[in-house]
C-alpha cells in the first residue's frame, strides 16, 4: 500500500477541500489578494450604499423610539413583548453558528471548517452586536440601561441576580465577549501576513494589530494551547447562551412558554438559522470574489448537513410540544398550541413549519446539497421560518394566555419594521468593511488542510 | 552595526522539523522555528517543555467561578437582602448560570491575555525583522534562527552547521547602521 500512484486518504480529502494545484502560496496570495485589491469592485460599493441607507433608517428609528417611548411598536397589554424580544433572539440565534463552528468542529477536528470558521466567527460578531441593540432600546429609558450592571451606586440599588433576564445579560454579554477574543486570536497570524505584504502606512495599521507576530514555534506553542482553551471553553458556553435565552420564557408560567424542553430546543434551533445565514454569506462573497475554489461546493455541502440535521431536531421538538400539551392534560397547555396551529396567526405557524421542518427535508439528496441557487434560496427560507418560530413563540403565545377577557390581537407598526429592517444596515455595514479590509478565510489555518503542511507527507507508514 | 543572530530558510515543514531536532540535539537553546502556520509535532521536535498557559487559565477560570458566586451570594444576602416572591435570599441554584458564565469569560481573558503574555508580544521590534526576505515567513516560508545570546554561539560554526543541515539563503541578523 505504499506506491506513490495510490492517494492516501487524507490527499484525497485535501483534494475536496483545496480542488486544483493550490500550493502555501497560491492559498495566501487568493486570500490576502481580496482585502489588497486596489480598486474595490463595483458590487461592494453598490451593497456597501444599500447598508448604508438601511443604517441610516436604523439610526432615525432608534432615535425617534428614544425621544418618543417604546409606545411607537405595536406592543400592548397582553403582548408586552413584540419584534424587539423576537428581533433579539432571531440575531442572537443567528450569532450560534460562529462559535459552533469555530469550536466545536475545531474540537472534533473537522478541517473543512478552516475555510468557513473566520467567515462565521465575523457574522457571530455583529449578529451578536445587532441582537444587543434590543434589550439596550427596549428598555425605554436608554440611558438608565447601565443598572444591568452590578454596580455599587449611591442608591445602594443592585440587579436582581436571580432572575432569568440578568442571566441572559451575563450569558450574551460573556459570549460576545468571548467571540471577539477568539477571532481577534485567530486573526493574529493573518493580519502578520497582511503585514508582511503592505506597504506604507497600511504595513504600519496591520503591524499593529498583528502585535509582532513572527510565527516561531516559542509563538505557536503558546498561541495553539490559548486557541484549544478557547475552543473548549466556547463549546459549553455557544451550548448556554441560548439555553439562557430559553429560559426567559421557560422560567414565565404562560402556557407554551413554560417548558423543560426549551432549552435543547432553542439551541438546536440557533445553529439551524446560524448555518443559513453563513451559507447565504458564503454563497454571495464566493462568487463577487472568485472564491469558489476556496469554499467550496464540499464545504457547502457539509453546512447543508449540519442544516438537515438541526431542522429535524426543530421539527422533533415542534412535535413534541404538541404531544406534551396534550399529554399533560392541562386545558390552558392545550388551547396555546391548539391556537398556535388553528388559531388566527395560523398563517405564522405555518410558515414555520414549512420553513424549518419542510424545506430541509431536500438536504437529504445530494443533488439539492450541490445545487448552489437551491441552497441560497433555502438557506434565506431558514431565516425566514427561524423569525416566524420566535414570532409564534412570543406574540401567539402571548395574544391569548388564560382569560379570555385579557385576550387582543398585536399589530406592528413602522416603526417595530424600521429598526428591524435598520439591524441589516449594521449588520451588513460591519460585515462588508470587514470582507474589504481582512482576510475572510483564515490564511494560516486554511494552510494546514493541505497535506504539505504535515511534517511527515510522504513517509511510509509502518 | 551589531549582529543578533542568523537565520536560514528550509524548503518545507518537514524539513524545518528535521532541522529543529538537529539543532536541539546540537545543544542549542535559543533559537526557533519559524513558520506560517503550526506544525504539528514541532514542539518535541524543539525540545520545548509543555506550556505552561494552561495553569493560568485554570487558576482565572477558578477565581472567575469564585468571584461571580461570591458577587451574587454578596449583593443577595450581605449587601442589600430584599425579598422578591419570598425567594430565598441566598438561592445559589439561581446562581450557577452568572458563576458559569463569569468562569467561561475570566479563562477567556486568561487565555488570550496569557497567550500574548507567553509569547512577550506585542513586541515590535525583534532581530529577525531585520531580515529583509524574512517577511515570506508568514506566506510560504520556513526559517530557523539561533540568537546570539546562546552559549554555544560563534558565527562562523553556526553558519557551517546551518549548511550542514541543510539550510540555504543563510544570512546574519544585523541592524541597520
Amino acid at each position: 500500500m505504499n506506491g506513490h500512484a495510490i492517494k492516501s486518504k487524507a490527499e484525497i480529502r485535501a483534494e475536496k477541500l483545496l480542488p486544483g494545484n493550490q500550493n502555501f502560496t497560491t492559498i495566501t496570495e487568493d486570500i490576502a489578494g481580496v482585502p489588497e485589491q486596489k480598486k474595490t469592485p463595483i458590487q461592494w460599493w453598490l451593497l456597501f450604499g444599500f447598508a448604508l441607507s438601511l443604517l441610516g433608517i436604523f439610526a432615525g428609528s432608534v432615535g425617534f423610539l428614544i425621544w418618543e417611548g417604546t409606545g411607537v411598536w405595536g406592543i400592548n397589554n397582553p403582548v408586552f413583548w413584540g419584534w424587539a424580544i423576537i428581533n433579539f433572539v432571531w440575531w442572537v440565534g443567528i450569532g450560534h453558528a460562529g462559535t459552533l463552528i469555530s469550536a466545536i468542529l475545531h474540537l472534533f477536528r473537522q478541517n473543512w471548517r478552516n475555510a468557513i470558521n473566520r467567515f462565521a466567527e465575523t457574522m457571530t460578531l455583529f449578529a451578536v452586536i445587532c441582537a444587543l441593540v434590543f434589550p439596550g432600546i427596549h428598555v425605554g429609558r436608554i440611558w438608565v440601561a447601565y443598572w444591568f450592571l452590578p454596580l455599587p451606586n449611591q442608591m445602594g440599588m443592585w440587579p436582581n441576580m436571580r432572575s432569568p433576564l440578568i442571566w441572559d445579560f451575563f450569558a450574551v454579554f460573556t459570549y460576545f465577549t468571548v467571540s471577539l477574543l477568539f477571532w481577534y486570536t485567530g486573526l493574529i497570524p493573518d493580519l502578520a501576513t497582511l503585514r508582511d505584504r503592505a506597504k506604507g502606512i497600511k504595513k504600519k495599521v496591520y503591524g499593529f494589530f498583528a502585535l509582532g507576530w513572527r510565527g516561531g514555534n516559542r509563538q505557536w506553542q503558546h498561541y495553539e494551547l490559548a486557541y484549544l482553551v478557547l475552543a473548549g471553553i466556547s463549546t459549553p458556553l455557544v451550548l448556554s447562551v441560548h439555553s439562557v435565552v430559553s429560559s426567559d420564557f421557560a422560567t414565565s408560567v404562560i402556557p407554551g412558554w413554560h417548558t423543560t424542553i426549551f432549552p435543547p430546543y432553542f439551541v438546536a434551533g440557533a445553529i439551524y438559522s446560524g448555518f443559513g445565514m453563513v451559507m447565504t454569506l458564503s454563497i454571495i462573497a464566493r462568487k463577487v470574489y472568485n472564491l469558489g475554489h476556496i469554499i467550496t461546493v464540499e464545504h457547502l455541502d457539509k453546512m447543508a448537513q449540519i442544516m438537515l440535521l438541526t431542522g429535524c431536531m426543530v421539527g422533533y421538538a415542534y412535535s413534541m410540544e404538541f404531544f406534551v400539551a396534550w399529554y399533560s392534560g392541562n386545558p390552558y397547555e392545550s388551547f396555546a398550541f391548539v391556537n398556535r396551529a388553528l388559531g388566527p396567526y395560523w398563517w405564522g405557524y405555518w410558515a414555520m413549519i414549512f420553513c424549518n421542518v419542510v424545506v430541509p427535508q431536500f438536504f437529504w439528496f445530494e443533488k439539492y446539497r450541490r445545487h448552489i441557487p437551491f441552497l441560497f434560496i433555502t438557506s434565506i427560507l431558514v431565516n425566514i421560518g427561524m423569525w416566524f418560530e420566535r414570532f409564534v413563540i412570543v406574540v401567539i403565545t402571548l395574544h391569548r394566555d388564560f382569560m379570555p377577557g385579557a385576550w387582543a390581537m398585536y399589530n406592528p407598526t413602522i416603526w417595530d419594521v424600521s429598526i428591524y429592517l435598520g439591524t441589516f444596515g449594521l449588520f451588513f455595514t460591519g460585515f462588508l468593511l470587514f470582507l474589504r479590509f481582512l482576510p475572510m478565510v483564515s490564511i494560516a489555518e486554511a494552510k494546514l488542510v493541505l497535506t504539505e503542511s504535515d511534517p511527515h507527507h510522504g513517509e511510509d507508514h509502518e | 552595526m551589531n549582529s543578533y543572530g542568523i537565520l536560514a530558510k528550509f524548503d518545507s515543514p518537514k524539513s524545518l522539523m528535521h532541522a529543529a531536532e538537529k539543532v536541539r540535539d546540537e545543544g542549542f537553546e535559543k533559537f526557533d522555528c519559524h513558520s506560517p502556520f503550526p506544525i504539528h509535532g514541532m514542539d518535541e521536535a524543539m525540545g520545548l517543555k509543555r506550556s505552561k498557559l494552561g495553569y493560568l487559565i485554570g487558576f482565572m477560570g477558578m477565581s472567575g467561578a469564585l468571584f461571580g458566586f461570591g458577587l451574587q451570594s454578596w449583593i443577595h444576602s450581605i449587601e442589600y437582602p430584599m425579598n422578591i416572591s419570598g425567594k430565598p435570599f441566598f438561592a445559589y441554584p439561581a446562581y450557577a448560570i452568572i458563576t458559569f458564565e463569569l468562569m467561561v469569560l475570566f479563562s477567556a481573558i486568561g487565555a488570550v491575555f496569557g497567550m500574548m503574555f507567553f509569547n512577550r508580544i506585542p513586541r515590535f521590534h525583534h532581530p529577525v525583522f531585520y531580515s529583509e526576505k524574512f517577511s515570506d515567513v508568514t506566506s510560504d516560508a520556513f526559517y530557523v534562527s539561533i540568537e546570539v545570546d546562546d552559549p554555544k554561539y560563534k558565527e562562523s560554526s553556526v553558519i557551517d552547521f546551518l549548511k550542514d543541515i541543510g539550510g540555504t539563503e543563510i544570512e546574519v541578523l544585523k541592524d541597520e547602521i
